[in-house]
């Protein structure tokens, strides 16, 4: 019996390891690697796009979608995780998986609106009554105001809002990139916690009740607002916005080696159905299709937005001026020290 | 006249001593409130609060998040990562006691020094180590991609990361008593004409079971918990790679407060885990015991 031992051992280990096989090998499956807030939105649609996937080929298919931080999760696919399609925050985290060759590098005008099937604006939400009297831009640096927002340098999320409050400042009369500059800076003096990702500051704010104003995607505050109820929060529309415009892509040495390409780029395609537009807006993404917009026009208020082509250029430009390590953004954290 | 001041004495004596003791009594009972105090703040009150979380949102949230699909894969992973793991750990553990307190060789104290490596680096570089070395742009990165196989944001990586931060349990509970045993019964085994595997399984082993025991089960419960390193590797894919700490702070993340109900369910059913391996313990030291005190006892002339 006390033989046994070893013999025990090398077959527990042979028996893991043959489960563990087991769990790899799996019939067609798609990874989606997107970012934080998606979360809802493509459980829904994971399971639409899976039914109406069976319905065309007859075929079975498994879609998995992570959520992180849009850097951070561009980090793992660089690093190796093997995702079919990356559904990110913002370009640029798209660009450096094309700089490392992981897909073509005129990516993004492979898919209508610049591959972008839903995008979303910049807002402010804020406790109910809105009883700090947050109207606009220039009420988040008013002392004793504390405003939640994530960290630029992790956080996609933060990055547009970063850039919103840049581009509503320099947009004002009079307005240059001096001033910007100067304004960005006080307000991120105002920041009292600096979340890793856009869902983390929304919980920041909206669970552990920590600062006066949220700045956040209007998909984020609208359902935060509708999960949480009306009664505790208002959503607060500046004067003028960015358009957040998240991409997705297909990432052509993942679905080449899996052999998926076919049903990933369904995948994508799908999100620009009507179907996956009237998804997308219901959980709080502007739709690109008008008709779909026009359906759920009492969700989604008008606003004043820009574009970040308009303002900014494109996102490498952008990453390497504000973001980069040594970039403004680091600057002004320094300065804030 | 003698007898009086003998009295005397005596009286004194004991009056001091039940003086002594009285004050003694109130430290004593001071000391137990304080620790009793800290303990139930610091350790018994989160448990707790666990447990009430995860029913805050009543019966069918709790069932809800504990049946859902992920949920089980997250608690199939753990258990496949643990069951690899510690098996794992257990022959390192066995294998570097025995080295270190039966024989001399250099570089014996550097060994002795890196089994305590785990303890001392966090997970978090543990993990990022393993991203460094057998990711696709690591060392090692080239080769696995050309031989089809993943270890990062895969199930290896994960066991990779738990072996790493859980190495050093079992080492840790044997050295200390197979120093104290010394080498005599072996020795004396080998004389008798014994081979190398039966000295282990009729010597060795079985002055040493409990405290291997305590060494595994320590090893399991670290294995099952690990959060940091796992969580650099994982890739987080729910249902794949997310071991159940991992899916418990994705589920948290979700924000609603059936979501946070829910992390915490699964939260609870991790702290279950803990709870079992640690009454498995107190299982064996009350059974054992005995047995375990003697083990020891009988190490103790030639220590």
């Amino acid at each position: 019996m006390k033989r046994l031992g070893p013999t025990l051992l090398l077959a527990i280990a042979i028996g893991a390891l043959a489960f563990g096989s087991a769990v790899q090998a799996q019939d067609s499956r798609l990874l989606n690697v997107s970012f934080d807030p998606t979360r809802e939105l493509y459980k829904e649609a994971d399971a639409a796009f899976a039914t109406s996937w069976k319905r065309q080929t007859g075929k079975d298919l498994r879609i998995t979608t992570s959520n992180g931080g849009s850097g951070k999760q561009s980090r793992a696919v660089q690093d190796g995780l093997e995702a079919d399609v990356v559904t990110l925050a913002l370009a640029w985290d798209i660009d450096v998986l094309a700089d490392r060759g992981l897909l073509a590098r005129d990516w993004q005008s492979r898919l209508p609106e610049h591959s972008t099937p839903y995008t979303s604006t910049v807002v402010f939400l804020v406790r109910k009554g809105n009883p700090k009297g947050i109207r606009d831009w220039p009420d988040l640096v008013r002392d004793g105001v504390q405003v939640i927002t994530p960290n630029p340098k992790t956080s996609g999320g933060a990055r547009w809002n970063f850039l919103a409050a840049w581009g509503w400042a320099q947009r004002q009369p009079g307005g240059n990139a001096d001033k910007a500059r100067a304004y960005v800076a006080q307000l991120y003096k105002h920041v009292p916690v600096l979340d890793t990702g856009a869902r983390g500051a929304t919980n920041t704010f909206v669970q552990r009740g920590i600062g006066d104003v949220l700045i956040a995607w209007e998909s984020e505050a609208l359902q935060a607002r509708q999960e949480l109820g009306a009664d505790k929060f208002d959503v607060v529309v500046p004067s003028l916005t960015i358009l957040a415009e998240p991409p997705v892509a297909v990432v052509d040495k993942v679905v080449d080696k899996h052999g998926t390409r076919a049903a990933a780029e369904a995948y994508l395609k799908f999100l620009y159905s009507p179907e996956g537009q009237a998804l997308v807006a219901k959980h709080y993404y502007r739709p690109r299709d008008t008709s779909v917009a026009a359906k759920y026009a009492t969700i989604f208020p008008p606003v004043k937005t820009f574009t970040l082509a308009e303002q900014f250029g494109d996102w490498r430009k952008a990453q390497a001026t504000y973001f980069a390590d040594g970039g403004i953004y680091d600057q002004i954290s320094e300065a804030g020290r | 006249m003698e007898r009086g001041v003998l009295m005397a004495a005596v009286a004194a004596y004991a009056a001091n001593t039940a003086r002594r003791s009285r004050s003694g009594r109130w430290r004593h009972a001071l000391l137990i409130a304080l620790a009793l105090l800290c303990v139930g703040v610091l350790l018994v009150l989160p448990l707790l609060a666990v447990f009430a979380e995860a029913f805050a949102k009543g019966w069918a949230v709790f069932a809800a998040a504990v049946t859902d699909p992920d949920a089980l894969a997250a608690v199939r992973l753990t258990l496949t990562v643990a069951a690899i793991a510690v098996p794992a750990n257990t022959v390192f553990g066995l294998a570097a006691a025995w080295l270190l307190t039966h024989h001399q060789f250099r570089g014996k104290a550097l060994l002795g020094a890196l089994i305590d490596l785990p303890f001392s680096v966090s997970p978090v570089v543990a993990g990022l180590v393993c991203v460094l070395v057998y990711g696709v742009h690591g060392w090692f990165g080239g080769w696995l991609e050309a031989h089809g196989l993943r270890v990062i944001f895969a199930w290896p990586g994960l066991v990779l990361a738990t072996v790493f931060v859980a190495f050093p349990f079992v080492a840790r509970e044997l050295i200390p008593l197979m120093q104290a045993q010394g080498s005599d019964e072996e020795l004396a085994a080998r004389t008798l004409g014994a081979g190398g595997w039966q000295i282990f399984f009729r010597v060795t082993l079985p002055r040493i079971r409990w405290a291997l025991l305590y060494g595994v089960l320590l090893c399991t419960a670290r294995s099952m918990g690990e959060f940091g390193a796992v969580s650099v590797v994982s890739g987080h894919l729910p249902g794949l790679t997310n071991t159940l700490p991992l899916q418990v702070d994705q589920v948290y993340n979700g924000g609603s407060d059936t979501a946070i109900a829910s992390a915490f369910a699964l939260a609870s059913l991790l702290a279950c885990l803990g709870l079992v391996t640690l009454l498995a313990k107190r299982l064996m030291e009350w059974r054992h015991g005995g047995e375990l005190a003697h083990s020891l006892r009988r190490s103790e002339p030639s220590a």
